[in-house]
């Protein structure tokens, strides 16, 4: 894929980023540059490897479903003016 | 005890000279007076929430969020008898190894104003070096976070293993690595909060286990207990052209002094860690940023703008307006090396190749205690210099610390000598919950280099 101007617009419209025309030409060469270097991972043989997506495996343990102590709504909603009635407000969908 | 108001006085002095607090607190939080941390005045990286206190991650997408909860690390510290002081300086979400990536405050070194204090805990340890009273902060590493700045600014941390601290209530950079620990002036410090702070937390099904993994947390004990018989692996690297003299001059002189009370030291090598640490780091920190910053859209809390438009225009302006340019650039890296036509051939085989880094470690670990190398590369930069590196080049500076961190290793940085005026970090790297280890040798050295 190649790292131009488009290719830089497109990921972020997916990443919900709206970038201004400087910023889109300033991460050109510097995305280039990075995935450049990541591609050294392709000189890696990981057959048969099994992938790690923690360092060291945890308990991994869940809490028992017994309802506790939480926030209260009224404290919650106190972190922003965007709400209605005991709901947060959010913007149109369509 | 110090006078809290002389405390304050003296904190804001600083403040106002070095910008080490994006928040400082006016009327000290402290829950009782004994404790292990009785009289400690105890700073936070701006990524741990503390309760009805400004907390922003070094971002002003988190402006005016005052959390409604304590971490569990800070709920620890106010049990034993810890008063709270403010929330540190850093790169937002840790995105950084000079903490100049950020839209608050940018801090300066504490021995040099023209120069950088590292990051992205910067402010924890800058403020560490420079205070007079009973201090300890807590920072976080993803991917040498701490031991980077502490190297810079010359001060002690401890980057625990993965999983020995509680991560509720620290805001999330990359889940798989972020770990929370203690930066502070002294071994004895260091191990005293590791104690507090350690220990397994219901409210993170990361945390590990003690009894089931047979953690000894008494940290402080192991403070002057000999070194005999300990087996450190000196990191060839260590010694490349690209290394500051000086560095590798305090490297030298540690040998000698380990040495000389017979440590068996033997040299090593991470070939493997040391040519994939980087890029295998940044596909998976950055895919799992990209994830947990999605979170921040202007609605339940922090930034918000008037709503207008619909939800993907308003979301985007938000997030636009309000990321610095650093967390954009990792947003879409991690975004590019998650899309389904790319994740197979960037993030799946970097979790591959962590196992591979993770064997690695644990090879030479079979044979050795702790591995020795530098740090960082270098000595704290000046801003200019900084300012001329491409974000590339400024993540090559992790060399050294980005693979302990995939691995979820322990390792300290311990002060030792300078090089040209400037303090030189030692890292030592020791196996998964062998902090003992750590603190043993830390503790030797401490103050060695001022002989």
């Amino acid at each position: 894929m190649e790292v131009n101007e488009d290719f830089v617009k497109h990921i972020a419209k997916v990443a919900r980023l709206e970038l201004s025309e400087e910023e889109v030409k300033s991460f050109v060469p510097q995305l280039k540059e990075i995935l450049e270097m990541f591609s050294v991972i392709d000189e890696c043989d990981v057959e048969n490897v099994q992938p790690s997506f923690q360092p060291i495996s945890g308990e991994g343990k869940l809490r028992e479903d017994i309802v506790g102590e939480c926030l209260l709504q009224e404290d919650v909603l106190s972190l922003t003016p965007h709400k209605k009635d005991s709901y947060f407000k959010g913007p149109r969908i369509i | 005890m110090e006078d809290v108001n002389k405390v304050l006085e003296e904190t804001k002095k600083i403040n106002d000279e070095y910008n080490y607090l994006n928040t400082i607190i006016e009327k000290p939080i402290q829950r009782k007076k004994e404790g292990k941390l009785s009289n400690y005045y105890i700073t936070f990286k701006d990524a741990i929430c503390v309760k009805g206190v400004h907390s922003r991650a070094g971002s002003s997408i988190l402006e005016g969020y005052y959390p409604l909860f304590n971490a569990t690390v800070v709920e620890k510290c106010l049990d034993e008898g810890a008063i709270l002081l403010g929330k540190t300086t850093q790169d937002t979400f840790g995105f950084g190894s000079f903490n100049i990536n950020t839209n608050l405050n940018i801090p300066k070194h504490p021995l040099d104003k023209s120069r950088v204090t590292g990051g992205s805990s910067g402010g924890s340890c800058g403020f560490t070096k420079k205070v007079k009273f009973k201090h300890i902060s807590l920072g976080e590493s993803t991917g040498g976070s701490m031991a980077n700045p502490s190297s810079l600014c010359g001060v002690f941390s401890l980057t625990p293993t993965y999983g020995l601290v509680s991560r509720y209530g620290l805001m999330d950079y990359a889940n798989s690595m972020d770990k929370i620990g203690p930066i502070a002036n002294s071994m004895k410090e260091i191990a005293i909060m590791l104690e507090v702070i350690s220990g397994n937390d219901e409210k993170d099904s990361t945390s590990l286990n003690s009894n089931k993994n047979n953690i000894c947390r008494d940290y402080s004990k192991q403070i002057g207990v000999s070194l005999k018989g300990m087996r450190v692996g000196i990191l060839k690297e260590s010694f490349n052209d690209s290394i500051d003299e000086g560095i590798k001059n305090s490297m030298k002189k540690c040998i000698d002094i380990l040495k000389s009370v017979d440590v068996e030291c033997e040299e090593i090598s991470l070939p493997f860690s040391l040519k994939y640490g980087i890029p295998t780091y940044y596909i998976i920190a950055t895919s799992e940023a990209s994830t947990n910053l999605a979170r921040y859209c202007g609605i339940r809390y922090g930034a918000y703008l008037p709503l207008e438009g619909n939800f993907n225009e308003y979301f985007s302006k938000v997030r636009s307006t309000n990321f610095h340019p650093e967390a954009k650039r990792r947003i879409i890296l991690g975004t590019f090396v998650r899309m389904a036509t790319q994740r197979d051939a960037y993030y799946l085989k970097a979790a591959k190749i962590r196992t591979k880094i993770i064997e690695e470690y644990k090879e030479i670990f079979k044979k050795y205690d702790v591995i020795l190398s530098p740090a960082m590369p270098i000595v704290a930069p000046k801003f200019d210099e900084v300012d001329k590196l491409t974000p590339l080049q400024s993540y090559m500076m992790d060399i050294f610390t980005v693979s302990p961190n995939l691995a979820g290793v322990p390792h300290l940085t311990v002060p030792f000598w300078e090089s040209n005026n400037l303090p030189v970090g030692l890292m030592f790297i020791a196996d998964h919950l062998k902090e003992n280890n750590l603190i043993r040798i830390g503790s030797y050295l401490e103050g060695m280099d001022k002989n």
